[in-house]
């Protein structure tokens, strides 16, 4: 390092112009500086404080004034005092990278990483100011979309971790201190979406970088945490509109029929579009869509180096702390969904054996256990990647506990106190509709499913009079076209959505109405989740024989033709005793508009608790 | 290197009711909370421990929470590293103004330039920064080399020592152990040299079993109190 300084009037007198400074003139002159000040004399200290100190726009020698000495500090730390030279630490730790040029950025964060190393005093402070840079000033936020933001966003980042990495090379304990004050500097989820994002990449950045095994796991389960904080935000009410007299099932269909209007009209690409207008202008789902998209791109990347498993682990622990604890999460449950359509061989198969795990286990509360149960039947139902293996796997577990269950009872229905079995009942029908066709072809299935669960639907606890007679009708109606059950008793549930029984069951948290994976709603990041999502229009029930003889229950290639054969089909339904169940599928609702508003069983849906977007 | 000691402690952990079904792993949470962290109450780093579990009944504690207390006797492997005590440790960055190692690979430790002795100048040599010896020329530091230096003093918060290179005895721990002995003038056996030398090897390889290092450090600290003997004589 040799600097010329052309100074016409200079900050230090002694370094006169045009004059070249050898490197050690240079340091020495800074020490001298910094431990005159002890001595009482600290003019040339108070230069120095003011050349760190000076800030707008720099003249091409005040610049040059600056980079020599934070380039001479940076060799002359050992002689900083933290308490006798308090000014200067103040105004290096306040100067701001994202106003810097580069020249002057490197020379700052030289310095910035040898106070690090020198003393154990100087680690917090400056891990806290590269911290600071993780988000870029109110000024630069509205530039981040423009290229010259992005490249600037570029210089700053990238030397900003470089210099994190640099730190933990001479002090490898400072990942330990780095990961709290990334944690409570991490901005409020009110805050803008710009500087949510930037943050959340950084946060990313730091979990796939080199000390990433130390940082991985509060990073991870940070960022989800912020996903909660946003998703919970997000009230059902503003999902829900107040057509609530939709079923279960019919709502997607009526989505798609809406969709293909809306694609011939404006040529839109989301045939989900109307679904969401309750969303649009919420800034809370639109922070929380872009994170989800940032976090689907992080997992896409980690699957490309074959990382994913170990990130998984972590997600998979922190889904169950925070996202499955929570009151009905509504959209962050999709970053487990995607990590496993990576990689459904591991990752899925694992996330179906946590929840299992979770439910047949009485250690857990009656809450955790109903709520992971949703989360099963909802994830085994709208996985497309899923294997019929793992579905009928997963599914016998869940009949087989039942069943164990149903021997230890005697008792009459009572929803409240039974609400776990009632659950895992609702669970194992659930999934049925969507998949009996292809668990159906799985060799054991009559010895180790259908005769069990032909006993607990039997059983004097009623389950099937318990459940939502929306899926319970379903069921049934596969079950009796594909010739599974004789059921002595009928149904006529009408079209009610709920029952009084289900309702009771569901208790205040309407866990019997809680289908977790229903289709995202929200934009950006459902179209990642498409591709690997099974919607009800693309299932074959099993009363849809006519058509071809293909096995397969999920045909994706034909659903909206199918859509109009379908709803023709059903026209022609006259079996009787599925009359009700042919409301409950078609896929106009003319049936039902009306007469439901006022049926006395509902609450009126403002202070109704609840329930999964489209059920509704 | 001296710093290192296996301490037997008895004592009790406590353990939340709902780890009651996996307590083993309860009771490995709770000591790995203690690693890497200075502790008062042993006057250490904690960086290994090892332990018994001493009933097989645990106390529950009543109270609110009914905690469980069960009794450990553990086996500890402490860092303590005490001023003017002789620390081993690997350069990773030479300044014209510090020489950066770091201890055990956890520990930070940095040697200003006014504790680096008048021996030492700094140069740079191919583009390398060097503290080279102008006495002995072969004598060099740069980064990757194994140095011993004196501990002036630890940030207990963030384990970071300042040290020093003042003593002669202290500098690059290959020169030491090949020419330690020209320059005190002893008759310093083969065999210890060659024990210094596995010192050194058990140093790069960082993982010791708790036995082996017990062992090591009994002799470490004999030798570095003869060293210093000879030193002051």
């Amino acid at each position: 390092m040799r600097v010329e300084i052309r100074n016409e009037e200079p900050a230090f007198p002694q370094l006169d112009n045009n004059v070249g400074i050898s490197d050690s003139d240079l340091v020495s002159h800074f020490k001298d500086a910094l431990t005159s000040v002890s001595t009482g004399d600290s003019d040339e200290y108070n230069h120095l404080v003011a050349v760190m100190h000076h800030r707008g726009a720099l003249a091409a020698d005040e610049v040059a004034m600056l980079v020599t000495s934070l380039k001479g500090l940076s060799e002359a730390v050992s002689y900083i005092d933290n308490v006798l030279h308090h000014s200067l630490l103040a105004s290096i730790f306040s100067m701001n990278l994202w106003n810097c040029r580069t020249d002057v950025m490197d020379a700052l964060l030289e310095l910035i990483i040898s106070l690090a190393a020198s003393s154990g005093k100087y680690v917090d402070s400056c891990l806290e100011m590269l911290v600071g840079h993780f988000m870029p000033p109110q000024s630069f936020t509205n530039m981040l979309k423009e290229p010259r933001g992005i490249s600037r966003k570029d210089q700053v980042l990238s030397r900003v971790h470089s210099s994190l990495k640099i730190i933990a090379e001479l002090v490898p304990l400072s990942p330990m201190r780095l990961v709290p004050i990334v944690i409570q500097r991490k901005p409020h989820y009110c805050s803008k979406e710009t500087s949510l994002v930037v943050y959340g990449e950084n946060m990313l950045k730091l979990e796939s970088g080199v000390f990433g095994e130390l940082v991985r796991s509060t990073m991870l389960s940070g960022f989800v945490d912020l996903l909660i904080d946003l998703d919970v935000e997000i009230g059902w009410d503003d999902i829900l509109q107040d057509d609530y007299s939709k079923g279960i099932f019919n709502m997607e269909l009526e989505d798609l029929d809406e969709a293909t209007d809306d694609e011939l009209m404006d040529g839109n690409e989301l045939p989900r579009e109307l679904s969401r207008k309750g969303l649009v202008g919420n800034l809370f789902a639109e922070k929380l869509d872009s994170l989800m998209v940032l976090l689907f791109e992080h997992l896409y990347s980690c699957e490309a180096v074959g990382r994913l498993s170990e990130v998984f682990e972590i997600l998979l622990q922190s889904f169950q702390k925070t996202v499955l604890t929570a009151y009905k999460s509504k959209f962050s449950q999709f970053v487990m969904f995607y990590a496993c359509a990576l990689d459904p061989e591991n990752c899925g198969s694992r996330f179906a054996r946590m929840l299992v795990d979770i439910f047949v286990c009485n250690a857990y509360s009656p809450l955790l256990r109903m709520s992971a149960v949703a989360y099963l039947a909802s994830y085994l139902s709208r996985g497309k990647f899923l294997s019929t293996s793992l579905i009928a796997n997963s599914l016998k577990r869940l009949v087989e506990w039942c069943l164990d269950y149903c021997k230890m009872q005697e008792g009459e229905i009572n929803p409240q106190a039974h609400r776990i079995f009632y659950s895992g009942c609702q669970a194992i029908m659930y999934v049925l509709c969507f998949r009996m066709r292809s668990t159906m072809g799985v060799p054991w299935f009559k010895s180790q499913l259908l005769a069990p669960i032909n006993l607990i639907l039997s059983h004097n606890l009623g389950p099937l009079k318990v459940c939502l007679p929306s899926i319970v009708t379903e069921f049934l109606r596969q079950s009796k076209a594909a010739d599974l059950f004789t059921t002595s008793e009928r149904f006529n549930f009408d079209d009610y959505l709920e029952s009084e029984f289900s309702r009771a069951f569901g208790g205040m948290e309407r866990l019997d109405m809680f289908f977790p994976f229903d289709p995202c709603l929200l934009k950006k990041s459902d179209s990642y989740i498409r591709p690997n999502y099974v919607y009800w229009s693309m299932v074959r029930p099993t009363y849809d024989d006519e058509e071809d003889s293909s096995d397969e229950e999920v045909d994706v290639n034909a659903e909206i033709e199918r859509n109009d054969e379908f709803s023709r089909e059903h026209e022609d339904f006259d079996l009787d005793e599925f009359d009700n169940a042919l409301n409950q599928m078609s896929i106009t609702p003319k049936y039902r508009f009306g007469g439901a508003l006022n049926d006395p069983l509902r609450m009126p849906s403002r202070i109704r608790p609840s329930t999964s977007p489209e059920s509704l | 290197m001296e710093g290192l000691k296996v301490s037997d402690s008895n004592m009790v952990v406590y353990l939340h009711p709902s780890k009651s079904n996996k307590f083993y792993e309860a009771i490995l949470r709770e000591l790995s909370s203690l690693l890497f962290k200075f502790n008062e109450n042993f006057d250490g780093v904690v960086l290994a421990y090892e332990f018994n579990i001493l009933d097989k009944n645990a106390k529950i504690l009543s109270g609110i929470h009914p905690y469980l207390a069960v009794r450990l006797k553990a086996k500890l492997l402490l860092f303590s590293p005490k001023p003017n005590m002789l620390l081993e440790g690997k350069v990773v960055k030479v300044t014209q103004g510090s020489i950066h190692v770091i201890v055990l690979g956890f520990s930070s430790a940095v040697i200003a330039d006014e504790d680096i002795r008048n021996e030492f100048v700094y140069k740079t040599k191919n583009g390398e920064e060097v503290f080279s010896s102008k006495v002995h020329k072969r004598h060099v530091i740069k980064v990757g080399t194994m140095i011993r230096f004196l501990v002036k003093s630890l940030d207990e918060e963030i384990l970071h020592i300042s040290g020093s290179l003042a003593p002669y005895r202290t500098g690059s721990i290959h020169w030491l152990a090949n020419h330690l002995e020209d320059v005190t003038v002893t008759d310093r056996s083969k065999k210890k040299r060659r024990e210094e030398e596995e010192e050194s090897v058990l140093q790069d390889h960082g993982t010791v079993s708790v036995e082996a290092l017990s062992i090591n450090n009994h002799h470490r600290s004999k030798k570095s109190k003869e060293k210093r003997r000879r030193a002051d004589s």
